[in-house]
This record gives structure tokens, sequence and C-alpha cells, in this order.
């Protein structure tokens, strides 16, 4: 444990961003689409760019909305035929062999707020946070310390139908998240690194739990992301082994005048004169103690950290020791919220949740640049560089809460592209390719759930009147051809990319061909293309689009690949290997010979595929 | 109480006010006015009823009211900041604090009216004291202020502010049985987060001072 304390230290770097660098965008005004949609729950008005709705499903009755947050959907995960939709009082599994209608296969009442899932095999694991929530999932709260649960819920749902509750997995400080890390040792176990911004439960109702202010104190709760082993054969071990002290040296401000004064001034409050408020507390310290979120890249060996106004490049190539490599601290951000790298981890995109999801921040009178989006570069030394930030450029309403949320990527080789929610805004598609010019390729968004206030309104009326309904989109992932979407308020959405003049129909091919028989967006799996048509013929899109090539060749490049498939075996891959020669001269002299030769390395595989 | 909505600079961000409430009169007039009527009360007087099988308590009904007062005071420190020639990072700071706690007290105002119990408006500030809120000596020292000085003013007391916030969280988190409903739970870990994260922003401000 002593040894990454010691080698976080020396590899502290904070950038401390300003403002105007990182302004990139302004709302246009009005005239969106998006704009001035039909207010409703069931029956709003729709507006979508690049992408279609193939189904909605309703929530199941068990979850039926009442206000606020008690029976809100929450995360997805993916595994088989299963989708698995987390809910703060439960969970539901889909079955989306037809997308266009799924199935329900259980329907799990269980208060755990908030319901972060992942699956794991057979194992689905459900994050609990806060004190209303009890072991034996029943309603009505939590009066005996004995009967609270916070941590990570384990159920064997080996037979989807009947989920299984194995294990309450007890933390100190609950989790808000939690994030999938297969051991890199032994296939027989992985890590949940457990997420969370509450303060640790008291000492009588777990044993060690502690909320000290020394970050380095090695019996503080607090200052540690909780690191959960878990035994697939055994899941009922599961057990919290080790904490992730991946904050030590972060937040600590220069000194200076004008803080020793501070400090000097806090002790002198409680002696004014004419009714001094009531004494404010102790300083704080003023460094992330936890993260809200942390996206696992497990073949890297990565993973990045959204921790309070920090994200953190952390090392973790041994799960139970890692280390941090380096962190930004932008001030626009107070809630960095996840993170979604690019494939070849050389960008991360992160997320700010101005508001905690709860509040309407996207609105033409919000600001810009909180609320969205922020990308950033990893060098070869894994250092983070800031670029531009990216915020939805349409106005959303004050009835709709919005901000940034959860997403992944879609695999279209060549470039860097994810499909994010943005709660009541909607859902996104974005290119973060060049990390300073982020921009929107496709959208879905609803009307909000709340009609407007009424003109005129009594104030009876006015507090009578729903407002404030909660709802969105949680999270919007690719999966296996489709986009699968968690709505807050209203189920389940399954959407489809169509192709556009941004995203053609080889793009979306070609990410049809990526299938994973399991997906916890959270943790990524690496993209690999395998080698194929709408593969080579992604980069030739590309290229003529960004005029990355000569318009001569890239004709004539299409034309050898039409003739190319209509061969078959050896004949066509002889066809591929001289194609494949002819394309990497190409890349002499091109506009984008780094595209151009990844075109050719996509010829090549698919010559070598042809034999 | 005179109210006039103030949008000098900042966002005017006040369609959703449901409740008149935003005043600009100067701090040393009301300071007269307070200090006649000024009600110290460490926690709220208002009688709260829980219905029967409710999964929130007092404590957090009593937060929430408490909260409303707490960042109606914020939002206004923060309006003052245009007017009293804040450096344009501390502005655009404080247009933050605007937009965020402005869409704070709706949503503490909805959960409220949602279970029928007093939602205060946002003159609240005025006769209600929470840990960490400003006395009437403080506000008229940050409005007598201008410039670097107000900076520096503004800073100090929005953090001592902050720390306010933190430990009517803190507080409603040890009372037994609080918190328990998911939506005062997951607002108080929101305000414990963010304004932790903007206390550690306004150290870094004051350094740079």
């Amino acid at each position: 444990m002593g040894n990454a304390r010691t080698i976080c230290r020396l590899a502290v770097a904070v950038a401390l961003s300003t403002t105007t660098v990182l302004h990139a965008q302004t709302y246009p005004t009005g005239n969106d689409p998006r704009n001035g949609l039909k207010p409703g729950m069931l029956d709003a008005g729709t507006a979508e760019k690049g992408m279609r709705l193939v189904s909605f499903t309703p929530k199941p009755a068990e979850f039926d909305s009442v206000r606020g947050l008690t029976f809100i959907n929450s995360d997805l995960a993916f595994r088989g035929k299963y989708v698995y939709q987390g809910n703060f009082s439960g969970f539901s599994i889909w079955d989306i062999s037809n997308p266009k209608k799924p199935a329900k296969v259980a329907v799990v009442p269980c208060v755990t707020s908030q319901g972060d899932p992942s699956i794991y095999g057979n194992l689905l694991f459900i994050s609990a946070e806060g004190n209303g929530n009890r072991n034996d999932c029943a309603k009505g709260g939590v009066q005996n310390p004995a009967d609270h649960m916070a941590g990570v819920r384990i159920y064997d749902v080996s037979n989807p139908k009947a989920p299984k509750l194995v294990k309450n997995v007890q933390t100190c400080k609950g989790s808000h998240t939690h994030t999938v890390i297969p051991s890199p040792t032994d296939k027989g176990v992985i890590y949940l690194y457990v997420s969370g911004s509450q303060g640790a439960r008291p000492e009588t109702e777990l044993a060690g739990c502690n909320n000290g202010t020394d970050p380095a104190d090695e019996n503080n709760s607090l200052y540690r992301l909780d690191v959960i082993k878990v035994p697939l054969a055994h899941p009922e071990q599961a057990a919290v082994v080790t904490g992730a002290r991946i904050f030590t040296g972060l937040g600590a401000a220069p000194t200076s005048a004008a803080r020793r004064e501070q400090q000097a001034n806090r002790g002198a409050r409680g002696g004014r004169r004419g009714g001094a408020p009531a004494q404010a507390g102790d300083p704080v310290p003023t460094g992330p103690r936890n993260c809200h979120d942390v996206t696992s890249y497990p073949e890297m060996h990565l993973l990045a950290g959204a921790c309070a106004s920090y994200g953190l490049l952390v090392d973790i190539s041994n799960p139970e020791k890692p280390v941090r490599l380096d962190a930004v601290s932008d001030t626009n951000f107070s809630l960095w919220h996840t993170a979604v790298f690019s494939n070849d981890a050389s960008k991360v995109v992160f997320t700010d949740e101005w508001g905690g999801g709860t509040s309407p921040n996207c609105q033409a009178t919000s600001m810009m640049e909180m609320g969205g989006n922020t990308t950033l570069t990893i060098s070869a030394d894994k250092k983070f560089k800031e670029h531009a930030y990216f915020k939805i450029p349409s106005a959303q309403s004050p009835q709709e809460n919005c901000v940034s949320h959860n997403g992944g990527l879609v695999p279209v080789p060549g470039r860097d592209i994810m499909v994010q929610g943005w709660y009541q805004g909607g859902i996104d598609v974005i290119d973060f390719t060049d990390a300073d010019h982020p921009y929107e390729i496709a959208y879905f968004d609803r009307g909000p759930i709340d009609q407007p206030p009424a003109p005129g309104d009594t104030a009876a009326a006015a507090a009578s009147r729903q407002r404030g309904t909660i709802g969105g989109s949680w999270g919007a992932y690719y999966w296996n051809g489709m986009v699968y979407s968690s709505e807050l308020a209203r189920g389940f959405d399954v959407l489809e990319l169509l192709p556009t003049d941004k995203l053609s129909a080889n793009e979306l091919a070609a990410a049809k061909l990526v299938r994973f028989e399991q997906y916890n967006p959270q943790s990524q799996p690496k993209i690999v293309w395998p080698a194929a048509f709408p593969v080579v013929r992604s980069y030739l899109d590309q290229l003529v689009r960004d005029k990355g090539l000569a318009a001569a060749r890239t004709t004539a490049i299409a034309s050898a690949l039409n003739a190319a498939e209509k061969q078959s075996g050896a004949a066509r891959g002889k066809s591929l290997s001289t194609l494949a020669t002819q394309v990497e001269a190409d890349a002499n002299g091109a506009k984008d010979a780094a595209k151009v030769r990844a075109m050719a390395g996509a010829i090549k595989a698919l010559a070598a595929a042809s034999k | 109480m005179v109210t006039k909505l103030n949008s000098r600079g900042l966002a005017a961000a006040s369609l959703f006010f449901l409740t008149a409430g935003c005043s600009s009169a100067k701090p040393a007039q009301t300071a007269a006015a307070d200090s006649a009527a000024l009600h110290q009360m460490a926690g709220m007087s208002m009688p709260v009823t829980i219905p029967k099988g409710a999964l929130y308590t007092e404590a957090d009904v009593h937060f929430m009211q408490g909260m409303i007062a707490h960042h109606a005071q914020a939002i206004y420190m923060a309006r003052m900041a245009a007017a009293h020639g804040a450096n344009p990072r501390l502005l655009k700071f404080a247009g933050k604090i605007n937009q965020s706690q402005q869409a704070e007290i709706r949503l503490m105002q909805d959960w409220l009216v949602a279970n029928k119990q007093a939602a205060p408006d946002t003159s609240s500030w005025r006769h209600m004291t929470m840990p960490g809120m400003l006395s009437p000596e403080q506000l008229a020292t940050l409005d007598a202020s201008h410039g670097p000085e107000f900076d520096k003013q503004f800073l100090n007391l929005m953090i001592q502010h902050h720390e306010g916030a933190l430990k009517m969280v803190t507080d409603l988190l040890a009372t037994p049985q609080a918190a328990q409903d998911v939506d005062v739970s997951v607002f108080a870990n929101d305000v414990t987060t963010v304004q932790t994260a903007e206390i550690g922003t306004m150290q870094q401000m004051l350094s740079n001072l």
C-alpha cells in the first residue's frame, strides 16, 4: 500500500484550466427540430436525425413512476440476448432477441438506490448507496441499523427468469457506481472498484469504518475507492480486500498570504456582534476523497476516474495496487462524472454532471462550459492534455433536467465516435476524433415530460401542476448493432443509427461487425475489427468525406474493391494484395497519409483472409 | 419587502423562480430593517407534521427548508459580483452559483410541495439563519468592498457559507432515520460533492489574488 502513495507523489501533475481557452460553442438561435417538442410522458413529440426509434417499452408496473427518484431507471449492462436495466427500486431483465419488441424476462423489486448494474458471466452486481436500502430488499426504510445495506449486491442470474440474491457486500460508504476489472492473472477472479461520494457509516454499523480528515491515514475510510474481490465460483465469499488510494497529493492549493489570512479569519468568526451564524465547521481538505464513477479499460491497464473536480488516469496493471499516472483539475467541472476512452486509449472524454442530473442545465441561458463533455488526449508517457468542450447544440426547456451523462463508443473504424445520454436533453452521437473539434453526428430527443407553467397560473394551480419530473436518458450505448437507452421515467428505448452525410452505410456496416458477448460500458472492451469489405470502405468513405486522398484515386480504389469483391478465394486475395501495395504508395503525399496507410493495412488483412 | 429582479451581468434565469424573492435592495438598508425584524433561529420553528408511513423525517423537512434559505443567500451574494467589480473568473464562478443554486432551490421547493410541507420562498434568508450564513455585518462589509477587496471578501465569506452547507448535510446524515428518502439523500450528497469542490476552487482563486 505504501508503494502506491510514494509513486503517486512523484507523478502528480495538476493543470488548472482557464475557461477562455476551452469555450468552443454557442447555442444556435432556435430552429433546431428539438425545440418546442410536444410535452408528455408517453406521447411526447420526438425529433431525430441520423437515428430512428426501433422500439419503446414502458416501465414495468412494479416501477411505475411515483414522483421523484424512487422508481427511476438507472444504468444498463449487456450479456447474450439480455439487457439488464437498473432501477432505484430494483432491476429488470429484457430479452432483446427481437429489438422491435423487447420481452420482459424478470422484474426484481429490491429497493437499491442507485441500482448501477454490471454483469459478469452469471453474476449480476448492483450498487447500493444511501440510508434507506435494506438487506432484505424491502420497502419501508431502515429502523434497525443491522438491516442497512450499502455496498454491492450480488445476484446469480443463471436462470434469468429467477435471479437469486447471493450476497450483500457491505462497504463503509456504500456504492454509487461500481466498475469491473477482471484480474489480469486469475481468470476466476474479478475486482469491483466502488465509487461514491457518501461519508462512512458509523463503526457501530460496520466495523472499521471511519470518517477521517487525513488522506494519508490508512485507517481512513475516505480518500480511497473500496476494492471488492469476487471469486467467480464462490461469489458468497466476495469481500472488500483493499482500498485504492489514488487521491494522495491532490488538492493542496499553493500557500500564499491570502490563504494564511483566510485561515486566521476562520477562527475569528465566532466572536462577531449581532448574533453570529452557527459555527460553520472545520475547514475541509479540498482534494477529492472519492470518485463519482470510474471507467476501466482492462486490456490497456488503464482507468479513468471522474473524481470531484479532477479527472484521474490510473494504471491498473495490478488492480490491488493501482498507481495514479496523472490528474487534471478543471474547475468549471465540479461533478466530474464518467469517462469514455477512445479505442486506442489516446483520448478520454470526461463528463461533468453539473446539477447532478436533476437540474435543467441545457437551457439557452445555461453556461456552455459546464454540464457537458471535455476531451483529453493522453500522451505516450501517460499525461493528460485538455482540449475542447462539447455540449449538445440544442437548447432544452426549463422543464427538462439535462446534463451530460453516460455513454460508450460506437465501433466505427478510423474515427472516435460515442453515443451518450443527456437526460431529457436526449441521446446524442458525437465524433471526437479531433479532440479540438468534437461535433454532433446524430440525435434523438423527446419533448419534456411536464407541461410548461401556464401564464396566469394561480399559486394553487401552480402548486398542483406536475413539474420537475426527472426523466430522460441515463445512458445510451451501442451494442451489437443497436443503441439501447435507459429512460429514467418512461422505460426502455432501442434505436438504430442511420446513414447520413456524417456517417456512411459502410461505416455502420463495419460497426455492426463488432460483436461482444458481454458488455459493461464502464469496463471498456477493446474493439478489433475483422478483415472485411465494410472496414476498408469505411476508411475510403472517410478519405472522400475529408478529402484526405485525391478523388481520382478514391474512385479507382472503390472500383478495384468492387471488382475484387466479385472474385473469390486466391483470385480475390491476389487482387487485394496488389491493391494494398498501390494504396501503400498512395500514402506518400496524401493529405491524410495515416488514414491511407490504415486503409492499406485493412486491405492487406482482407487479402490474407481471402486465400 | 421590495422585490426586484436583478439581471445585471448575470443570466436572466429567473424564469423558474416560482415566488417573488429576488431583492436588489442594498444590504445597508436591509441590515437596518433586518436587525429590527430578525428572527435568529438556529433551526426551524415552523411546525412539521410527518404523515404515517412516510420515509422522510422532520430533520429532512427542516434540512430542505433551511437549505432553501441558505441557497437564497448565496444567490444574493453571487448577484453582487457584477456591480462590485469582481474579476472575470470570479464573475463566472458567481454566475455558476447563481444558476446552480436557483435550480436547486426549485428542486427543494418541489419536494416540499409534493410532500405537502411548507416551502419557504427565496426571501427566507432574511429571517432564517443556517450554519455558515452571513451576519448583517458581514454582508455590509461585503457590500462596502470593491474590486480585489471584494474578490477577497467574497471568496472568504462564500467559503464560510459553503462550509455551513456541508455542516447541514453532516448534521442531517447524523440524525437517526434521516436521509432515507432517496430524493433528499441524493440531493444532500450532491451538495457535499459540489460544494466541497467549489471550496477547493475558491481556495485556488484566493491564492491567485
